[in-house]
C-alpha cells in the first residue's frame, strides 16, 4: 500500500516537473529527446537541456546522499548485457522519438494516440523480455 | 541566468520523484515488468501520478499562450503511427526489461557510483548516436541514387 502512495506521489512529482518545463520553456520532458540533444549540441537549443540534465544529476545526488536506498543496485551487471540493453535503449528511443517520459507521460497527457501506441508497445515488449528472461534463467 | 534555473529545477525534481516513485530500483522495473514472477503493479501508479497532475496542469499552463520564457510551446504535431515508431519502442522496450533502465532513472542513477550504471548511460548515448549515423548514412544514400536516377534521366534524353 505504501508503495502504491509512493508510487503515486513520486509519479505526480514528475508530472509536476513536466508541467514546470512546458511552462517555463515551453518544452516536452522527454529526457531521451533532451539527453540526446546534448548529445548532438546545436547552438542557441543545448544549454536549456543541459541544465535539465544537470538537475536531474543533481536530483541523484541528492538521493543517493539522503535517502540511499532509492537508488536500488543493477538487477543486470553481465557488461555484454547492460551494453546491449544500453544500446537498444539508446537506438530505439531516438527511432521511436521518446521513451517512458515524452511519449508516456507528456504524450499520453496531452492525448497524443502516437504516444499512446508507442507506450503500449515499449511496455509489451518490456514484460516479453523481461518475463522470458526470468523464465530463461530459471528464477522467477 | 534565470532562464536556466527553471530546467535545472525540473530535472530535480523530476529525479526526485523517480526516486520516490522506486523507478531508480531496477529490481522494482523488472519485478513491474516480470509477469511470471512474484508481480508487483505498484510502478503502474507512477504513470497514472504523473499523467494526472501534467493532464490536469497542462490547458491552465498552454492558454497563457506563451512559455514564462520563450515565444511558444513546442508541442509535437506528428499523428502518424509508423514502422519506426514501433520498432524503435519495441526496441526501447526490449532494452528497458533487460535490464531496468530507462533513460531518466539510468542518468539519476549514476549518482549511486555504480560502473554498471554509468556502462548502461555510455551504451545508451552510443546507441543514440549509433542511429544519428545510420540516419545520415542512410540520407547521403538516397540522395546518391536520387542524384544518379537523375544523371541516367538526362544521358538518356
Amino acid at each position: 500500500m505504501t508503495e502504491i502512495l509512493s508510487a503515486l506521489l513520486g509519479g505526480a512529482l514528475i508530472g509536476v516537473a513536466a508541467s514546470g518545463l512546458m511552462y517555463y520553456l515551453g518544452r516536452i520532458a522527454g529526457i531521451s529527446g533532451i539527453f540526446h540533444g546534448v548529445l548532438n549540441p546545436k547552438a542557441g537549443d543545448t544549454v536549456w537541456r543541459l541544465s535539465f540534465i544537470l538537475g536531474l544529476l543533481a536530483g541523484g545526488v541528492a538521493l543517493a546522499n539522503l535517502v540511499p536506498s532509492t537508488i536500488g543496485a543493477p538487477v543486470v551487471t553481465n557488461p555484454a548485457t547492460i551494453a546491449a540493453a544500453g544500446l537498444l535503449v539508446g537506438v530505439g528511443t531516438r527511432l521511436g522519438n521518446g521513451c517512458t517520459s515524452g511519449h508516456g507521460v507528456c504524450g499520453i497527457a496531452r492525448r497524443s494516440r502516437r504516444s499512446l501506441v508507442a507506450t503500449m508497445t515499449f511496455v509489451l515488449s518490456g514484460v516479453v523480455v523481461a518475463t522470458l528472461t526470468s523464465l530463461l534463467s530459471g528464477g522467477v | 541566468m534565470l532562464r536556466l534555473l527553471g530546467p535545472f529545477l525540473a530535472g530535480l525534481v523530476f529525479a526526485i520523484g523517480l526516486g520516490a516513485a522506486g523507478m531508480t530500483d531496477p529490481s522494482k522495473v523488472i519485478g513491474f515488468l516480470n509477469i511470471a514472477g512474484d508481480w508487483n503493479p505498484a510502478l503502474g501508479f507512477v504513470m497514472v501520478g504523473a499523467i494526472g497532475v501534467h493532464a490536469l496542469a497542462l490547458p491552465f499552463i498552454l492558454k497563457k499562450g506563451s512559455p514564462l520564457h520563450g515565444t511558444d510551446f513546442l508541442i509535437p504535431q506528428r499523428r502518424d503511427i509508423t514502422p519506426q515508431l514501433i520498432t524503435g519502442a519495441a526496441l526501447f522496450g526490449a532494452g528497458w526489461g533487460l535490464a531496468g533502465y530507462c533513460p531518466g532513472p539510468a542518468l539519476v542513477s549514476t549518482a549511486g557510483g555504480s560502473s554498471t550504471v554509468l556502462w548502461f548511460v555510455a551504451s545508451m548515448a552510443a546507441g543514440m548516436l549509433l542511429h544519428q549515423v545510420g540516419q545520415t548514412v542512410l540520407a547521403d544514400s538516397k540522395a546518391h541514387v536520387a542524384e544518379r536516377k537523375a544523371e541516367r534521366a538526362t544521358a538518356g534524353k
